[in-house]
């Protein structure tokens, strides 16, 4: 019997394709419906913010550091705030970490409700996604109160927060998660535990936990290879040796151990773990200042530090360079997208083309932050 | 192992290759000689002592005078850090990749030949990423002046809020 004949063909999926989560291009060389390679290519939302921040100066640059991943943007702002009080050996109050950590916590869940909810969403399922959704608009009213808006936050401040805590807003939070935690158990219900759920997820784009290394796979996407590695444990910063919580890493219980159902597990814990810290933040808030005093005309001193912060992401770094004048002379931020966009292209070989959306759904991949 | 030994123990084995250890607050560094660049990432990903197993972060900074290569190398088993440099002239700056070390460097190294203009000799896939393929320049080089279009699309405000082009720095 004469095989077959069969053609390559060359597909061009995004940049305005609905799963590609912002503006991503693959170019997808397919036999049929079995991707040969898909070579991402990514810069349609390049700002060039990093070249900004060596024109804004130190305090100017607070705000344009929450379009570096307007989905995670606490993170984004804490992270500049910590560079550059370490540049200048800073110290935060104790009351303005506690409420960096309580907003950062609130962003997180959000960032991974988001994310979550968008993976089902991608898979072909909707409603779950309008579930996730419902919870992230109480969080972003929450942190509304706190800061005044709703995606890009621009709260923080180097040395502290802008804002304490609005009167009676600890009381909200509480009866928040009290409220999220059974919404978990109905968002499993809802998907997590679906058949056709875990057979579109399990055993795709398995990555090992060599690989997750080497190719500097960060945060959720690294834990769910097995590695438990979290900066908020390994490397701390901030104040959270102050609370208990667990890293929940993935086990391959579904298919292989680093699957896209393992990356989505891991998320799924993560908030709950999340909500741990925060209701003990939110017992234990100190009071006293939130902001140091810090000079309106920043000037840190010669010199160039990088710290590393678990953001929704994974481990975010700022690497900042200062030449001793209001304005940093470098300024780089290392995301944990861009490593994953990264890994794509070896993954797809031999995916089906629909595994594809799977797949960046599961990496949890932000445009604006793998292209700054 | 403090970041300060580790570098004293790469110096220990590659002697005047190591060109200049500064223990410059906050972060301690090596200026390496970038001949050597393969050879020491090399050494250090697979020394048992070291086991820089995670090229956490690479890029480039432009000094008017000089280029540099900035690598943040990370052991996850080991929970060190150790940052390398090297120095580049302004012009045709090259250097080796270290893709065959660690495979994220791929991508960090596209940004870096795109955004500051250093070549990688032996890398598999030397392609702008973030600016458009047919871009002239390279925007984080301190001398990069922005076109005023870009196939027809103006880059200049009609009426901008601050000018920063003129603002004293």
């Amino acid at each position: 019997m004469s095989t077959l004949h069969t053609e390559e063909m060359t597909l061009n999926m995004g940049p305005q394709h609905p799963s590609t989560h912002g503006v991503l291009r693959f170019v997808v060389r397919a036999d049929g419906e079995v991707m040969r390679e898909a070579i991402p290519d990514v810069g349609y939302l390049h700002r060039s913010i990093e070249k900004i921040a060596e024109k804004v100066g130190y305090h100017g640059f607070m705000p344009y550091t929450d379009r570096v991943d307007y989905v995670c943007a606490m993170f984004t702002n804490q992270g500049w705030g910590m560079a550059c009080e370490k540049l200048a050996n800073i110290e935060v109050p104790h009351r303005g970490e506690y409420c960096r950590v309580i907003a950062a916590e609130f962003n997180r869940i959000a960032s991974h409700l988001l994310s979550v909810g968008a993976m089902a969403m991608d898979i072909g399922a909707v409603t779950p996604f309008t579930h996730a959704i419902r919870e992230r608009e109480m969080i972003n009213d929450l942190i509304e109160e706190l800061c005044g808006a709703r995606l890009t936050f621009n709260y923080m401040r180097i040395g502290g927060v802008a804002w304490d805590l609005p009167p009676g807003w600890r009381e909200k939070a509480l009866a928040y998660l009290d409220h999220f935690d059974p919404i978990l158990e109905e968002y499993n219900a809802l998907i997590s535990w679906n058949k056709i759920y875990i057979e579109r997820l399990a055993n795709v784009g398995v990555i090992t936990p060599a690989e997750a290394i080497n190719y500097n796979l960060v945060g959720p996407n690294l834990r769910a290879c097995g590695i438990k590695w979290d900066i908020r444990k390994d490397i701390p910063y901030s104040v959270y040796p102050e609370f208990e919580f667990d890293v929940p890493i993935g086990d391959g219980h579904w298919g292989k151990l680093g699957d896209s159902m393992d990356r989505y597990v891991v998320r799924i814990r993560e908030m709950a773990e999340s909500s741990k810290i925060l209701r003990q933040a939110l017992q234990k808030i100190p009071g006293g200042p939130v902001l140091a005093k810090v000079a309106r005309n920043f000037k840190p001193p010669k010199g160039e530090c990088q710290i590393r912060l678990e953001s929704g992401r994974g481990d975010m770094g700022w690497y900042v360079v200062s030449d001793g004048t209001g304005y940093p002379w470098r300024v780089h931020v290392r995301t944990g997208s861009f490593a994953a966009m990264g890994i794509i292209q070896k993954l797809s070989a031999g995916l089906m083309i629909a595994d594809l959306v799977t797949l960046i759904a599961s990496l949890d991949v932000i445009a604006p932050e793998i292209d700054r | 192992m403090e970041s300060l030994q580790i570098l004293e123990r790469v110096k220990n084995q590659f002697g005047d290759r190591i060109l200049e250890i500064s223990d410059h607050k906050p972060d301690s560094f090596a200026v390496i000689d970038p001949k050597a660049v393969v050879e020491i990432g090399k050494f250090m990903n697979q020394d048992p002592e070291l086991a820089m197993d995670c090229l956490s972060n690479e890029t480039g900074v432009d000094y008017k005078d000089r280029i540099e290569v900035v690598y943040h190398l990370f052991s996850y088993s080991k929970r060190h850090t150790a940052v390398l440099k090297v120095k580049l002239p302004r012009d045709n700056p090259s250097v080796a990749t270290l893709e065959g070390v660690w495979k994220s460097a791929n991508w960090m190294e596209r940004e870096i030949f795109d955004l500051i203009g250093v070549n990688f000799e032996g890398h598999s896939d030397m392609r702008r990423i973030l600016m458009p393929e047919d871009w002239i320049g390279h925007p984080q080089r301190k001398d990069f002046v922005e076109p005023a279009e870009y196939h027809g699309i103006s880059t200049v405000r009609e009426s901008p809020i601050i000018r920063l082009d003129t603002k004293k720095k």
